[in-house]
């Protein structure tokens, strides 16, 4: 395994991006990595893009800004998100792990500009790094009770990378701590759903 | 019990920068601490709210960053340890107050937070709040790790204490937004009982003496930076290149220092006391290396002192050669970023270590594909209401009126998603003092309508001296308070008028229209969300002379979203839409611009994204067809 490790979560505001992190960073910090995440949300509840970086190491802590393309894993719970880190943050050998549902931007929405084909998107996203995992996401979400369920599935997804140090059950024993009680069995289920998707992902 | 209130300490935690700050403060046994809500330094008071329900210790949201600076110097005057906390807009607010406090003096200790916010990524500057440090003569400490802004914050009260004057310590959004692990340490007993002492006064007088004083304990501070563990040396004993740097931009000098191998070259003097400058620190480490390279976000703050100490040195330190922002290795505008640093380490060291194959590949590959993402409202926000009401009542006005705008999310009214009506914004409460000028204008031939919008937090915190004046002047000023019941943009914290403070206890709220009233203006109020209403009010309103106010009220939607959501569900009726044939325009998609009302490109007609879509209804006015409709959940 690499060290440090460096996770990208992207998304737009409003998905959670920022208490995924968290919550994977709390899961790594009793795993015993040292841990850092950067957040960028800015003005992000104003439809705005959020980006984490999370770097995991077994050595030091490192600084809040993963180095260009050194990103091992690249998280876009929107896929127009994901493509525009790419340049800065991918290289040969990123996992991707995208949720498939686009969130439109308003010069989309308003015809000034176009949102690229979303199978377009998983192409490029194929030749650009290692491999791919396309998922349907926001459908399972809505499923389990609502959009915002979305960032458990994702996080979910990403513990289970093959080789990823923290698991799906790390993240969950930590659940308790953030969300109210009666929130974790449903979260804890999301997580569990994205994992599910990881395991049975067809290329 | 919260681990930010953990008694004993000797653990490892993840901490946000912010928590950390808070955390330092406690461990210091800070007794009162102030501030005013501001990206990226809110989560500071809100950190230590959340202590103060264990902890004895009080916690405000003042009205405004100076009211907080005296609310908490009148703990320090009276043997308590206090902080205030702010972005760095807040330390302008501060500056005047600040100014004459470190000529008087403090007593017990006195830190000042600023977080700074470089690139502007939640703010609408980029300013350098350090240039405080040395125009108010005090000792500046910056942290590069939230580990450190516990420790610093920490040492920062002693510090004060034994200088007897005000320590500020500045953080950066990359270390206020970071979360590491970050060792605590035990917290102390709070046990001091406020006293004042009347026999020593704090005043300015004799105002010479009292700044010759300011200055000595400057030299005092000096003195203790030059031993302090905060600076470090890493590095060959004469390196080829010595990096000296605070902050981000430090911790991402050493990581570009591995990555290029250049460890055994170049060594990093990571400063963490920059103000006043150690001297023989900073000689000792320039007589080491013939060359000198500053890594600090912004200002050329500590490339300007250390130059002018190698100015002093003159013959006796040689000639060094210096890169920084004045010889353009390093940007004076912007953050600061891993990327830059191994772009600059890369030049001077002729490495090449880009991945430019893979770049350039990617680049050709995806092209001009990837659309920006404007700013937005909301979905369900009354601002989107208001700005449509105000766009309508100027449109029918046609005398080419415009908005005089102020700092709160309704800031993006300068963009399409507020339909550009807003054509100036600066500082905090500053819409209304413009307002208050341009109604004055009439007289030269002035004839343009001007509408000023000021949220109800940015009202209490500058807003209401400028309609004071609007009324003293006779000023021709309309003011549209957008009242959300929250200081929306920043989180959601209390303020004068939501009826609630700081730490949760219910406060009679300051009524808005009675405070209005009681000046003699005229006030009415109306809801952003009947926007045909409101804007035949506006434009009523427009008509009429003197200071008037209109209230829109509505609730922020993201706590309306929390308080049990919005009464309709929304649809388009796609045989009502006629697409492009319309005439319209596709006006409810080009110039509403809600994100959760899309545009259905295989059918070319409008249509509700049901999973942006929150149901506050105000779109169903907007279709000529009536084909947005509104239904009861």
């Amino acid at each position: 395994m690499m060290d440090p490790i460096n996770i990208v979560i992207t998304g737009v505001g409003g998905q959670g991006n920022v208490l995924a992190s968290q919550i994977l960073g709390r899961a790594a910090l009793q795993q015993g990595f040292k841990t850092t995440i950067g957040e960028t949300f800015g003005l992000s509840q104003r439809g705005g893009g959020v980006m984490s970086h999370i770097r995991l190491s077994e050595k030091n802590n490192y600084g809040p800004l993963i180095p260009p393309n050194m990103a091992h894993i690249i998280v876009g719970l929107e896929p127009l998100e994901a493509l525009r880190v790419l340049p800065e943050y991918g290289n040969e050998d990123t996992l991707f792990v995208v949720n498939a549902r686009p969130i439109y931007p308003l010069n989309v929405i308003a015809g000034d500009v176009k949102y690229p084909d979303p199978k377009w998107i998983r192409q490029i996203l194929i030749e650009s790094g290692k491999r791919v995992f396309w998922l349907e996401a926001t459908q399972l979400a809505l499923e389990l009770g609502g959009p915002i369920m979305l960032n458990m599935i994702m996080l979910g997804a990403l513990c289970a990378l093959p080789g990823f140090p923290v698991g799906g059950n790390d993240i969950k024993n930590v659940l308790k701590d953030v969300f109210s009680q009666s929130k974790v069995k449903q979260n804890s289920k999301a997580v569990d759903v994205g994992g599910d998707l990881i395991q049975t992902h067809e290329d | 019990m919260g681990i930010i209130s953990h008694r004993s300490g000797e653990i490892d935690v993840l901490l946000q920068g912010n928590e950390a700050i808070a955390r330092g403060a406690l461990e210091a046994g800070v007794l009162f601490c102030a501030g005013y809500p501001g990206n990226p330094s809110s989560e500071i008071i809100e950190t230590l709210i959340e202590a103060s329900k264990e902890l004895p210790i009080y916690v405000e949201w003042s009205v405004n960053e100076k009211v907080a600076l005296e609310a908490a110097t009148a703990a320090s005057f009276s043997g308590c340890r206090a902080l205030v906390s702010m972005k760095q807009n807040g330390v302008n607010v501060i500056s005047d107050f600040l100014i004459h406090l470190t000529l008087s003096g403090i007593k017990g200790g006195l830190v000042l937070v600023t977080c700074d916010d470089p690139s502007g990524v939640s703010s609408i500057n980029e300013e350098d709040a350090r240039a405080f440090a040395p125009l108010a003569e005090i000792p500046l400490l910056e942290p590069s790790t939230p580990q450190e802004a516990l420790d610093m914050t920490r040492w920062a009260f002693e510090l004060s204490e034994q200088i007897g004057n005000v320590v500020m310590v500045r953080s950066l959004t990359r270390i206020s937004h970071t979360r590491t692990n970050v060792k605590i340490n035990d917290l102390p007993d709070f046990e001091t009982t406020p006293r004042f002492d009347t026999n020593a006064p704090f005043h300015t007088f004799p105002v010479v003496e009292k700044h010759k004083k300011r200055q000595k304990k400057l030299d005092q501070a000096m003195e203790m930076f030059e031993t302090s563990s905060f600076n470090r040396y890493k590095g060959p004993t004469e390196p080829e290149l010595l990096i000296i740097g605070s902050g981000c931009a430090r911790s991402y000098a050493t990581e570009a220092v591995e990555i290029l191998g250049l460890r055994e070259r170049v060594g990093i003097l990571h400063l963490g006391t920059t103000w006043p400058l150690p001297k023989d620190l900073a000689t000792r480490h320039l007589r080491a290396s013939e060359r000198v390279l500053f890594a600090e976000d912004v200002d050329p703050f500590i490339e300007n002192s250390v130059k002018a100490l190698a100015a002093d040195l003159g013959n006796e330190l040689g000639t060094k050669e210096f890169f920084g922002k004045a010889s353009g290795h390093i940007p004076s505008t912007g953050e600061t970023s891993p990327a830059l640093l191994l772009e600059v380490l890369g030049e001077i060291f002729h490495i090449s270590w880009k991945n430019s194959f893979y770049r350039e590949k990617i680049a050709a590959l995806i092209g001009d594909a990837t659309p920006p993402r404007e700013f937005g409202f909301c979905p369900g926000c009354p601002h989107r209401g208001s700005y449509y009401a105000i766009k309508t009542a100027l449109a029918w006005d046609d005398r080419d009126g415009f908005v005089s705008g102020d700092i709160g999310c309704y800031t993006l009214g300068i963009f399409p998603t507020g339909f550009s009506q807003v054509k100036s914004v600066h500082a905090m409460g500053s819409g209304l003092g413009l307002a208050s000028g341009f109604g004055k204008l009439e007289k030269f031939g002035f004839d343009q309508p001007v509408v000023t919008v000021c949220g109800d937090s940015t009202f209490f915190h500058s807003g209401f001296p400028a309609l004071v004046n609007a009324k003293f002047n006779d000023s021709d000023i309309l003011l549209l308070i957008l009242d959300n019941s929250a200081t929306a943009m920043t989180g959601f914290q209390p303020h004068p008028g939501t009826g609630t403070n700081a730490i949760g206890d219910r406060v009679e709220p300051i009524d808005i229209e009675a405070v209005c009233r009681s000046l003699g203006v005229d006030v009415i109020s109306a809801d952003p969300y009947d926007t045909e209403e409101t804007a035949r009010i506006i434009y009523d309103l427009i008509k009429r002379t003197g200071p008037r106010v209109l209230v829109l009220r509505r609730k922020c939607a993201l706590v309306q979203g929390r308080e049990g959501g919005f009464p309709y569900k929304m649809r388009v009726d796609q045989e009502r839409c006629k697409g492009e044939e319309c005439g319209c325009g596709r006006y409810c998609t080009r110039i509403f611009r809600c994100p959760g009302l899309i545009w259905d490109e295989p059918v070319q007609k409008a249509k509700v994204d049901e999973v942006i879509c929150v149901g506050c209804g105000i779109c169903a006015t907007v279709c000529p067809h009536s084909a947005i409709i509104r239904e009861e959940k």
